[in-house]
């Protein structure tokens, strides 16, 4: 149990070592590691997707541990003993949200899995709660990178909103991720200089590149995709249910990763409020927040002037959505965002809503299969569909599944 | 001459093919059911060949449907409709005024509502209570599924059995018959068990009322399930509807939707479209188990070197000892000579009646023995040991545990890891310094033992030794991954769906079960923390296929003793020689001629409990008693138990109610009885008297609470705790309380030593899910304020807000200063009870036990009366919040962030100081950061030489599995 030996990231490594990131977001990601690259840190996106993650996974953790640890840990185990990685010169990067949810966990997971085989290989808590600080840390997170990273999540947000619009509609097939990766490409160099600052200009002309794109009608099944986060965004978790969707000639709608960094932001001050403490953690994020929340009006209002994409949900109307079902005090995992998620999309035509989660997630107990009674009696056209993903659940089984939540979907149509 | 146009659906379910053919007004011109043993491809074909003789002219509208349809539909290019979609349509069409559509198939479940919001719900990843479930029962009781059907109409009571998953209800089921239940009632508890899994797992929180349409084979064909049906749904005939043509009802559907979607073809085209479907693709395979015969036949010679010499029991003299197994689905049993020569061997299933098996056995000994040779001592041990040792007069009953240590020794003495596969279990145990060191047994979900791989081999339509013998030569074993049984299952229809052979998947289920073991049972992270010499029985590891799986996945060869089935009983043989009673008292040739024995139940009136008692009467008045959770049912006195810390703490909670407010009641104000008011009980009930109001709890929990909230549970899998509460709320509006009170709390109080102090999500927010899904629930009479019980002045402005529509008398500052000296009051007294009952146990000899878990554990429903079965083994017994403050961590290797959880850890590392405590976890299943904290558990204690013992439980009120732990924990603490 003692943590002492446990090895420490120094600054002589950033010269040296490689930081394995794990690939949640495929669009967000790239940009997020493109944003570290300028102060010395070399990352690498794992993006492997081999039966051989599973099983490093079901080794190294308590096979009740949610799906999502299991995954990252697989994948780290397997990229450290695949003989791709120097672990000597291999450093890990994982996050931790520090919420009353499993997933602070994570990272304690993960050294246990390394402890007796790779006890040299340093893990890096990505955080913004102040957990694992250490001042001999090479790793360390300023209020630069912090903003840098905002941005990087906003580009990513829109990238992945608007190529998710064209994708199902394109008339020439791959026209769109064409599209994606030229301005990834360019968003990653933006953050060399200050170019990523000028988002009206960007904004504006990722909006009007994407609109070039020929497409038909937007006349598909749009299917909204909540749930917890990691499950909810990564192809490897959620056995490439975009995709899948695509394939069944529906249009995937994907809330905006903005969302969870606000829902984070936010928390603090909620309780604050409900609690009836005030303390200098709850101003700072209270202020934080209110910055974070104008950078989100700003590229809401980019996308309702040029007025051919759907714009991501207001948060502030996300914060009401949910005060209709449940109190912004449940805070653990997603919280009260699944559920403001599912109203939001309800409300905006996407009825027809996938929750997705690992099997067994505690807060998704409450906050996604606990309010989707609610939810439908406010909207009864509402087409919810809970599935949840682990190891041993096979694609079949979840295909059905949204098979029969589509089947659902396109009764209104035919009658 | 004009060709007719029909429609034909075809409807490919996990385990049956339907087909139906139906012209334009819908009349069913044609129809056929029949099982496919995953001969999916192979079966359609069939069928629609004899379509074709049927209908030579006529032209058709195709679809496809069902669960296992969606991949050859897909491969075929032909059209495919989802399956409840297609039901749907049928019922639309001719039963209009349904308004709730029950259907059970092979392998899943689904309900569709119809009026009030259209719904469908299909059953999740968990195949529990469908027809393979169903199955799977038959097979365990020896008989088929018609036969447990006439069985079930016969019955006189039934019993509770889990019904989330075949394993579960196994697991349940199993006791029953070996402590002789009667099959009718088991037959019919086993129905009444699809029914509760139906109506709590898909109903989720909607009331099924109005028309019910029952659809699917099960349904059709099983009597028994239909009257557990209507009558749990009390339903009248008039709204309970079996459609004749119930088991083809969704391929009639499917033929509607072909009728007027797809467009027209021949059954010629359909049929060369099938034979061409490309299969394979998403599975994953793995190596061959031998690369060559000869590499075989030299794995079979190394491991006859570890067979047993035999004797003649015909010519033998002098004495010998006999050793019983009777396990929890096959009975064994060996006589040794002095020498330990194996004089006779005997391995069957036991179909529910090892008793009589046993009987018929020794009846044969005793025939052919020779008259001068006697039977010295006699030791029995298994599930059904106590049972065989009433009935038998057998001299010593041993833990299974110490069973298959002392035989596994015989064999290699210097033995460090058992693993022993049965049919229903697997366990493992690593030997340290001669002695047991730890034990690991197979959790109820990971049960993927022998017996499965038995019903998948008849469901394919083999014997299990030939099945078996299939997988050594497979050239490409699928990969089916290391999950429960009950996954596996999707798992196999995948690799079907892909084109798997037969070969290929017996070799797969082969390597499943060692996996499972290896990554889910032993959790082991490389060989060399298994140890070196490797000992594997039971009978699982005499299928070849397993065992190589094993030697493959570790890397090195393991010793199979050549009996490896019997080492049990060979083991209990071994100590009734080691232990050779003066004068034995097992039955002789002459009292087991006269052998008979008579069963009856009844209730225990013991305590409020009320066990349902099994009686089995025995010639000469002996009395065996099972279904008993502690010791006063058996007959045996109170006096005889240890002192247990757990009485006192349920009787303290409960008394916290009995408090009157002064004056007239303001208002009453309703408290269940769950999750964190377990412990904050004294808290708000002296908050409230103050206060003016009057304080009614909810009753104590019991089946009966959870099945009257069951119908407002949204998620199936959160753990037994919650699931209770929804009873409690129920049980207070029955009571007519003025509110209910129950507060969110994202913190717990910080009790120092620790991260955070968070409440887990489901303790922390429950209130808000019980509001959503409890339709008679309001803002008004459930009143659920957030606050922080570590911000006294937070905790005041919060209540004055929930507060403010009453009129109470009391003042709020001074009732919230004595709602903490009130809970301040309880934790101490329940310090000073723990230290009362240490200083007795110490005073009086007895070990002690820290059984530790959550303060709602102390819910007689929740912990199934153990710390009663571990009083009644001689152990004090006291909890974990009761010690932790004298224990002391520092820095963990997990993030200490949960108050209940910090205590934990703290009660570990207290128990670690004391010579004469050991430490019991209790687990709820599907708590989620169990899984976190049992390994940190595990390691503060294995660091300091302590044993760890987790005990998880669930819905299930068997105590068997827990039993054997902690029988082998005693076992290790005096050895």
């Amino acid at each position: 149990m003692a943590t002492s030996k446990q090895a420490i990231f120094t600054p002589e490594m950033k010269k040296t070592h490689t930081i394995l990131v794990p690939d949640m977001l495929p669009v967000h990601f790239q940009l997020l590691i493109s944003v570290l690259k300028p102060y010395g840190y070399h990352c690498e996106l794992l993006r492997t997707a081999s039966r051989a993650v599973v099983d490093e996974g079901l080794k190294n953790v308590h096979n009740d541990t949610c799906y999502p640890a299991l995954l990252v840990i697989g994948q780290f185990m397997e990229a450290l003993k695949s003989g791709r990685y120097d672990p000597d010169k291999t450093a890990l990067l994982i996050t931790q949200t520090g919420g009353g949810c499993r997933a602070s966990n994570y990272i304690h997971l993960l050294r246990k899995a390394i402890r007796e085989q790779f006890p040299q290989v340093p893990v890096i808590s990505l955080n913004f709660s102040g957990l694992e600080k250490d001042p001999r840390s090479g790793w360390q997170m300023t209020p630069t990178i912090f903003l840098k990273f905002l941005y990087a999540v906003l580009y990513g947000d829109l990238l992945m909103s608007v190529s998710n619009q064209c994708r199902p509609y394109e008339l020439k097939k791959g026209e769109t991720d064409k599209l994606l990766q030229k301005w990834q490409r360019r968003l990653e160099k933006s953050f060399d200089s200050r170019d990523f600052l000028h988002t009206s200009r960007n904004y504006r002309r990722i909006l009007e590149d994407f609109d070039k794109i020929p497409r038909t009608a937007r006349n598909k099944v749009r299917v909204g995709i909540v749930g917890e986060i990691y499950v909810k965004y990564s192809p490897l978790a959620n056995n490439h249910l975009e995709d899948f969707l695509l394939s069944e000639g529906c249009e995937p709608v994907i809330p905006s990763l903005l969302e969870f960094v606000m829902y984070c932001a936010v928390s603090t001050a909620v309780d604050g409020r409900l609690y009836h403490y005030l303390d200098k953690s709850v101003i700072y994020n209270g202020i934080g927040y209110k910055l974070i929340y104008a950078m989100q009006k700003q590229q809401i209002r980019a996308v309702k002037k040029h007025g051919v994409f759907d714009p991501p949900h207001d948060f502030e109307h996300l914060r009401k959505r949910a005060d209709q079902y449940i109190s912004q005090g449940v805070s653990m995992g997603e919280g009260w965002l699944i559920t403001a998620e599912m109203a939001a999309l309800a409300e905006t035509g996407t009825e027809n809503i996938i929750c997705t989660q690992p099997f067994g997630c505690l807060p998704n107990h409450i906050v996604a299969k606990g309010m989707m009674r609610v939810i439908k009696n406010a909207y009864p056209n509402a087409n919810i569909t809970a599935i949840d993903y682990d190891p041993g659940a096979t694609r079949v089984n979840q295909e059905n599944r949204v098979k029969l939540m589509l089947a659902n979907a396109r009764k209104p149509a035919e009658k | 001459m004009s060709q007719p146009v029909y429609s034909l659906g075809i409807d490919v379910g996990s385990t049956t093919v339907k087909t139906v053919v139906i012209d334009t007004e819908h009349n069913i011109l044609s129809q056929c059911y029949q099982r496919h043993f995953s001969r999916v491809r192979e079966t359609v074909t069939e069928q629609i060949a004899a379509l074709q003789k049927q209908f030579p002219d006529a032209r058709f509208r195709i679809c496809i449907t069902g669960s296992a349809g969606l991949g050859l539909a897909q491969s075929a290019g032909i059209a495919f409709v989802q399956e409840v979609h297609a039901a749907f349509l049928a019922v639309k069409a001719d039963y209009p005024k349904a308004d709730v559509v029950i259907e059970l198939g092979g392998e899943d479940a689904k309900m569709i509502f119809l009026t009030g919001g259209v719904e469908q719900r299909m059953n999740g990843s968990c195949a529990g209570g469908t027809g393979a479930f169903i199955d799977q029962m038959a097979t365990l009781l020896g008989i088929t599924a018609d036969e447990l059907d006439r069985l079930s109409l016969k019955a006189e009571k039934r019993y509770p059995i889990a019904s989330r998953c075949g394993v579960f209800a196994k697991s349940d089921i199993q006791p029953l018959l070996n402590q002789g239940a009667k099959r009718e009632d088991v037959a019919a508890s086993i129905f009444q068990a699809v029914v509760d899994q139906t109506v709590s797992g898909l109903a989720q929180g909607r009331t099924i009322e109005g028309t019910v349409l029952f659809l699917g084979g099960p349904l059709s064909f099983l009597k028994g399930l239909r009257q557990a049906f209507v009558r749990t749904l009390k339903l009248d005939s008039d709204h309970a509807v079996f459609p004749e043509n119930a088991p083809v009802f969704v391929a009639y559907g499917c033929a509607m939707f072909a009728e007027q979607s797809v467009e027209v073809s021949t059954l010629a085209e359909a049929m060369d479209k099938l034979e061409h479907a490309k299969t394979g693709g998403n599975t994953v395979t793995g190596k061959p188990l031998f690369a060559s015969r000869a590499e075989y036949e030299q794995f079979i010679e190394r491991h006859k070197a570890h067979d047993l010499p035999f004797a003649d029991l015909r010519t033998e003299t002098g004495g010998c000892w006999l050793g019983i197994d009777a396990g929890s689905t096959t009975t064994k049993l060996v006589l040794i000579t002095d020498r330990g020569e194996l004089l006779y061997q005997y391995y069957a299933a036991n179909r529910g009646q090892p008793l009589d098996r046993i009987v018929e056995q020794l009846k044969k000994i005793f025939a052919e023995m020779n008259p001068d040779l006697h039977i010295r001592g006699s030791a029995v041990t298994g599930y059904g040991e106590d049972f065989i040792r009433a009935g038998l007069g057998i001299d010593y009953g041993i833990v299974e545990t110490v069973a298959h240590f002392k035989a596994a020794s015989y064999f290699c003495p210097d033995v460090d890891f058992i693993m022993d596969i049965g049919g229903q279990d697997i366990k493992c145990f690593k030997i340290r310094n001669h002695s047991i060191d730890s034990i690991m047994l197979n959790e109820a979900c990971s049960s993927g033992c022998g017996s499965f791989i038995q019903s998948f081999a008849q469901a394919m339509g083999y014997e299990i030794a030939e099945f078996s013998q299939l997988g050594l030569f497979a050239e490409h074993p699928v990969d089916l991954g290391s999950r429960c049984t009950v996954f596996m299952n999707s798992s196999v229809k995948q690799a079907q769906k892909d084109g798997a052979s037969v070969e290929d998947i017996s070799a797969g289920l082969s390597g499943s079960i060692i996996k499972n073991a290896v990554y889910k049972v032993i959790r082991a992270k490389s060989v060399e923390e298994l140890g070196k010499n490797i000992v594997v029985q039971g009978g699982t590891f005499l299928n070849d296929a397993v065992l190589r799986s094993f030697e493959m996945e570790l890397g090195r060869d393991v010793i199979r003793p050549a009996i490896s089935g019997l080492m049990g009983a060979f083991g209990a043989a071994l100590y009734a020689k080691e232990h050779a009673p003066a004068q034995s008292t097992t039955i002789t040739k002459e009292q087991i001629e006269a052998f008979t024995y008579t069963t009856r139940s009844a209730k225990c009136g013991g305590c409020t409990a009320h066990c349902a008692l099994n009686i089995v009467t025995f010639p000469g008045g002996g009395r065996f008693i099972s279904g008993n959770r502690c010791e006063r049912g058996a007959g045996k006195s109170k006096a005889a138990s240890a002192p247990s810390i757990y009485e006192w703490k349920y009787e303290r909670i409960l008394r916290c109610t009995d408090k009157k407010p002064a004056g007239v009641p303001c208002a009453t104000v309703g408290l269940p009885l769950a999750l964190a008011y377990y412990e904050q009980m004294p808290f708000w009930t002296e908050l409230f008297t103050r206060l003016g109001f009057a304080v009614k709890r909810s009753r104590e929990s019991d089946r009966d609470v959870y099945y009257q909230g069951q119908h407002t549970i949204p998620s199936d899998t959160v753990c037994y705790p919650a699931k209770l509460a929804h009873g409690h709320i129920e049980d207070l509006l029955e009571q007519r309380v003025d509110f209910i009170f129950w507060p969110c709390m994202s913190y717990n109080v910080d009790e120092g030593e620790n991260d955070n102090h968070f409440n887990c999500p489901v303790v922390a927010y429950y209130p808000e899910l019980l509001r959503a899904n409890n339709l008679r629930l309001t803002k008004r009479n459930f009143i659920t304020p957030y606050m922080d019980l570590n911000h006294k002045k937070g905790v005041y402005r919060a209540l004055k807000e929930a507060l403010k529509e009453y009129r109470y008398t009391g003042d709020l500052r001074e009732a919230i200063e004595a709602a903490y000296a009130a809970q301040a009051d309880y934790r101490r007294e329940m310090a000073e009870e723990a230290q009362r009952i240490i200083n007795e146990a110490r005073a009086s000899g007895r070990k002690i036990i820290v059984l530790a878990g959550r303060p709602y554990h102390i819910d007689k429903e929740i912990n199934h009366g153990i710390h009663k079965l571990i009083a009644s083994l001689g152990m004090a017994v006291v909890s974990e919040d009761a010690v932790a403050a004298l224990g002391h961590v520092g820095k963990l290797g997990v993030l200490n962030q949960w108050t209940y959880h910090a205590r934990l850890y703290r009660a570990a590392q207290y128990v670690t100081t004391q010579p004469d405590m050991q430490l019991v976890q209790l687990v709820s299943f599907g708590c989620g950061i169990d899984a976190v904290t049992t390994d940190e558990v595990r390691t503060i204690l294995e660091q300091s030489g302590k044993l760890y013992t987790q005990l998880k439980i669930d819905e299930i009120n068997n105590l068997g599995a827990a039993k054997i732990r902690l029988r082998s924990l005693v076992a290790a603490m005096e050895g």
